[in-house]
């Protein structure tokens, strides 16, 4: 079985990671990390530039987990392509981070953890960044 | 101090409360738009034409001259930290600017070519201010023959400047001018070109033919390759100027307008020839040359100098002659136009208020740009992350919102999206879309001029040469295209230098790795 977790190169991203770790670890099951941009914009700032990846993966590396990366451009909004992911894996869990927003926020730009969580046929884990200070 | 006079009545307009509001939607507007990538000045500008029937002509001059202005600040805020260039006057500072940047010094950059900017945009305003009324005296005497030698030679130097290569800047303006002609001419009443349908009978409105290929133009060069994956952006880092680096751009500010202003000036110009030679004049002349090609600070403060005196050096023709030199004049001269107002020689007499309120305009709107790009640039960064979809549709919609309200007919917007496919095609292939719309303002004037010449001299066409002013400015043209072609030139060797010194530090950072 397989754990997907949704990556943005954010905080809430990097504790999405490590719980994610920490849960593959514990069930002994594989990692699958994704990270997505539809690529319509110029700047997407969810999308992780290589440095980044690289970061991760020898993160992943230490850990000695089976994993998977996958980056790609395209397709849907990142929320639709993680459910679709682990469909596809028949992921046993998904992972992902989330952030505070203000409801004016979320009316508005709608929330990507609301879909995942409706969507998902899988239990969905999700992780708040550490409050910074 | 005639002129001096009427500049302070110039501020005194300009600094009323209502036009700084107007000159603050355009520069805001204006960096919005040199921000992000494809959309310009010039498309802008295109897009806000409609507004002439409305605004009163101090207002949408202001705020045009802000959007102008502000298009040049804002293109070097993406070029230094998305290293992709909104403009070709831009490329230079993206490559030094870029590397800056990357090293945790872009903040540093960002400010040098904001201040550089500002000093050259003052500068060079100031000298526009001293230099337009004089020539504008001077023009005044020239007759039709000297306009048409004047007219000849913007038509072929923006067709051979701007652009890939002359022939596809000369195919270009061509269309411009043919679009020009269809219509039901003014002397005869001749139908031209208008396939017997009424609703070409008035000819094609400017707005629909520069919407079409500018804007809808754009959109569909965007749609048909959009997805290309973002581009990592640097951030701005922290940190401000050192000693070391005011003392290291002054000059280069300095050199850079000194060059910028005339190039943008001579029709042969265009706005990139002056960052090029901008930048290899700092190169040849900067104690730091191993720095050029990884980040040199010289390196953007002097064409980025350049790049915004030649902007206001574009103005001098325009406001005196009635030439422009760029597509983003061209649609001001259009804006004029529709005000029943003939730039030329005569505008400094004529609209001596207007002018010169526009003038000051140009000294507030500096100032304004400063204080918005400086502190701002993250909140303009942040314009990146639109995606694009929502961005080409909102243009799309003013775009057919503009061409329907010239003339509230549905046959302008079937032109419209026809001529969009039209600029859809010169983009794919590689021809230049300014000298289309230069050809396409500056034919009908061409052609009136010429038919006035020739009334005059009742057919006689050596008219045209016999002029010394037109004599002079012939001659001035094979040396302007001859200087042109030099440019290149040179600017071609500069780019293949570049691309061998960034080749080099690239390699090294690889191997590195």
């Amino acid at each position: 079985m397989t754990i997907v977790v949704g990556y943005v190169p954010k905080p809430e991203g990097r504790a999405a990671l490590r719980a994610a770790v920490e849960e593959a670890d514990l069930r002994g099951e594989q990692l699958h990390v994704l990270n997505t941009s539809r690529g319509d914009a110029y700047v997407d700032p969810s999308y992780a530039s290589p440095e980044d990846l690289a970061e991760v993966r020898g993160l992943l590396e230490e850990t000695g987990l089976t994993f998977e990366l996958e980056q790609h451009v395209g397709g849907q909004n990142g929320a639709d392509e993680v459910v679709a992911t682990a469909t596809r894996l028949g992921a046993s869990l998904i992972v992902i981070g989330i952030r505070r927003r203000s409801p004016t926020g979320k009316l508005v730009f709608g929330s990507d953890a609301q879909r995942i969580l409706l969507e998902a046929e899988c239990p969905v884990l999700s992780v708040k960044a550490p409050s910074a200070g | 101090m005639g002129d001096f006079g009427a500049l302070l009545d110039g501020f005194a307009t300009a600094l009323q409360p209502m036009y700084l509001l107007y000159a603050l939607i355009g520069v805001t507007l204006g960096t919005a738009v040199g921000v992000l990538p494809g959309i310009g000045p010039a498309m802008t500008l295109a897009l806000l034409l409609p507004l002439t029937y409305s605004l009163e002509p101090t207002a949408a001059f202001i705020m045009f001259a802000g959007i102008y202005y502000g298009g040049m600040y804002g293109g070097s805020t993406t070029s230094i930290l998305l290293n992709a260039p909104g403009e070709s006057s831009s490329i230079i500072t993206a490559l030094e600017g870029n590397r800056m940047a990357k090293a945790g010094r872009g903040s540093a950059a960002l400010a040098t070519a904001a201040i550089g900017s500002f000093v050259a945009g003052t500068i060079a305003t100031v000298a526009l201010t001293l230099v337009a009324p004089t020539i504008a005296r001077l023009a005044v005497q020239l007759g039709p023959a000297d306009y048409v030698a004047l007219l000849v030679l913007a038509f072929l130097t923006v067709a051979a400047v701007l652009g890939s290569s002359p022939p596809r800047g000369i195919a270009s303006l061509g269309i411009g001018l043919f679009l020009g002609l269809v219509g039901t001419d003014t002397l005869t009443g001749q139908q031209r070109f208008t396939l017997g349908l009424p609703a070409l009978a008035d000819g094609i409105d400017v707005v629909v033919v520069a919407v079409g290929v500018f804007a809808v133009g754009e959109a569909l060069h965007v749609a048909s390759r959009m997805r290309r994956g973002p581009i990592p952006l640097v951030p701005a880092g922290k940190g401000w100027m050192t000693k070391d680096d005011w003392r290291r751009s002054w000059k280069p500010w300095l050199r850079g307008t000194a060059i910028g202003f005339p190039i943008g000036t001579l029709p042969a110009g265009g706005a990139e020839v002056g960052t090029f030679l901008s930048y290899s004049a700092e190169r040849k002349l900067s104690k730091h040359r191993e720095e050029f090609g990884k980040g040199a600070i010289e390196g953007v403060a002097g064409p980025e100098a350049a790049n915004n005196a030649s902007a206001a050096g574009v103005l001098v023709p325009l406001l005196t002659l009635g030439l422009p030199t760029s597509a983003t004049a061209a649609i001001l001269i259009s804006a004029f136009q529709s005000y029943g107002i003939q730039p030329g020689p005569l505008l400094f007499q004529d609209e001596s208020a207007l002018i010169w309120a526009l003038i000051a305009s140009l000294y507030i709107g500096n100032v304004l740009l400063l204080v918005l790009n400086l502190p701002l640039v993250g909140i303009w960064v942040k314009l990146l992350q639109i995606p694009r979809p929502y961005l080409y549709a909102g243009i799309l919609t003013f775009a057919a919102l503009g061409s329907y309200s010239v003339g509230a007919s549905t046959e302008d917007l079937v032109l419209l999206f026809l001529l969009g496919l039209l600029g859809w095609a010169m983009r794919n292939f590689g021809f230049p879309i300014a000298p289309a719309v230069v050809g396409l303002i500056l034919g009908p004037i061409a052609e009136e001029q010429l038919r006035r010449a020739l009334a005059i001299s009742q057919g006689d066409p050596t008219v045209l040469v016999t002029s010394p002013f037109a004599a002079v400015v012939y001659a001035a043209l094979v040396v302007f295209l001859f200087l042109g072609w030099w440019l290149r030139r040179r600017q071609a060797r500069t780019e293949a230098e570049l691309a061998a010194v960034v080749a080099t530090p690239a390699e090294s950072e690889r191997s590195s790795s």
